[in-house]
């Protein structure tokens, strides 16, 4: 047990919502992250490694933001990792993903100069065609809150 | 930017330096990715949260990381890519990539390696560091 409150909500879905592949949203990320390969300018162009970061445009913007929702403390998080991983055919324009998010961990260290670090993995899932559909992308960050004081 | 063509652990990929990220730079990737925190484009309030001025955004230095494995190895290659966050970007830093080959193994039929990856500051240490799992051509 952490006492973090995020704990409790290990396993829930946080948010949920459809994040449509657009075109022009893949060769904007593709030329802003140094690529020129034309495999992301076709119309049926895959998407790049990190491009599912875009899927902030699509977290639905009533109700609690992910931040009030996973219950840290804005001034000190920071984004200590983020990972992403494909198990079958990459995410292409044209498909319509559905994105659950869920806390997969909350764990607790212990830091060398006193006070404590509290790290929470956000495991978001993007699945092609509805939320019951085949998984195409996991995304895994890694927010690291510092303890107060 | 090429392979070596024979791949085995221990390879070393061919290094690639960036231009000096300026500032358009990190305005384009905000309006491109959706993270519009000021502290990446707005000085006066990064030095309110006590940063001496406005600093690039990590998810950038992933992304160029990540396109430096995808022009190595293809657009449909990279079927994990993960970083860790180091180092704070400043505008008008110069960027390089480079990367070693850990692991070549064979995985369902197709020939797959792992490889450890990190971009770096000219003037300082790794910015952020990675790992990448990417099927080879046959």
């Amino acid at each position: 047990m952490t006492g973090h409150p995020a704990e409790a909500r290990v396993g829930e879905t946080l948010l949920s919502y459809e994040m449509p592949v657009e075109r022009g949203k893949v060769r904007e990320f593709a030329l802003a992250t140094g690529s020129a390969d034309p495999a992301y300018q076709a119309d049926d162009a895959v998407v790049p490694p990190t491009f599912l970061t875009a899927s902030a445009f699509w977290e639905p913007t009533d109700g609690p933001s992910l931040v009030e929702r996973l219950g840290v403390d804005l001034p000190r998080v920071l984004h200590g990792g983020q990972e992403y991983s494909f198990p079958g055919e990459l995410p292409r324009v044209g498909d319509e993903l559905a994105v659950d998010v869920t806390i997969e961990s909350v764990t607790v260290k212990e830091g060398k100069r006193g006070g404590s670090m509290t790290f929470l993995v956000v495991l978001t899932t993007f699945r092609r065609g509805s939320h019951d559909g085949p998984v195409v992308a996991e995304g895994r960050s890694t927010v690291i809150e510092r303890s107060a004081g | 930017m090429t392979v070596p063509s024979e791949l085995a652990a221990g390879a070393v990929l061919p290094a690639r330096t960036l231009p000096p990220q300026t500032r358009t730079d990190i305005v384009r990737y905000q309006g491109a990715s959706g993270d519009f925190n000021p502290v990446h484009h707005d000085d006066d309030f990064a030095r309110s949260g006590g940063m001496p001025g406005a600093f690039s955004v990590g998810m950038l230095q992933a992304g160029l990381l990540a396109t430096y494995c995808t022009d190595l190895f293809g657009a449909t290659a990279v079927r994990r890519f993960a970083v860790r966050f180091a180092e704070q970007v400043w505008p008008g830093d110069v960027l390089t990539c480079a990367g070693v080959v850990r692991e070549v193994r064979d995985e369902a039929g197709a020939r797959v390696a792992e490889l450890d990856l990190a971009i770096s500051r000219a003037d300082g240490g790794v910015a952020v560091s990675g790992t990448a799992t990417v099927r080879l051509e046959d």
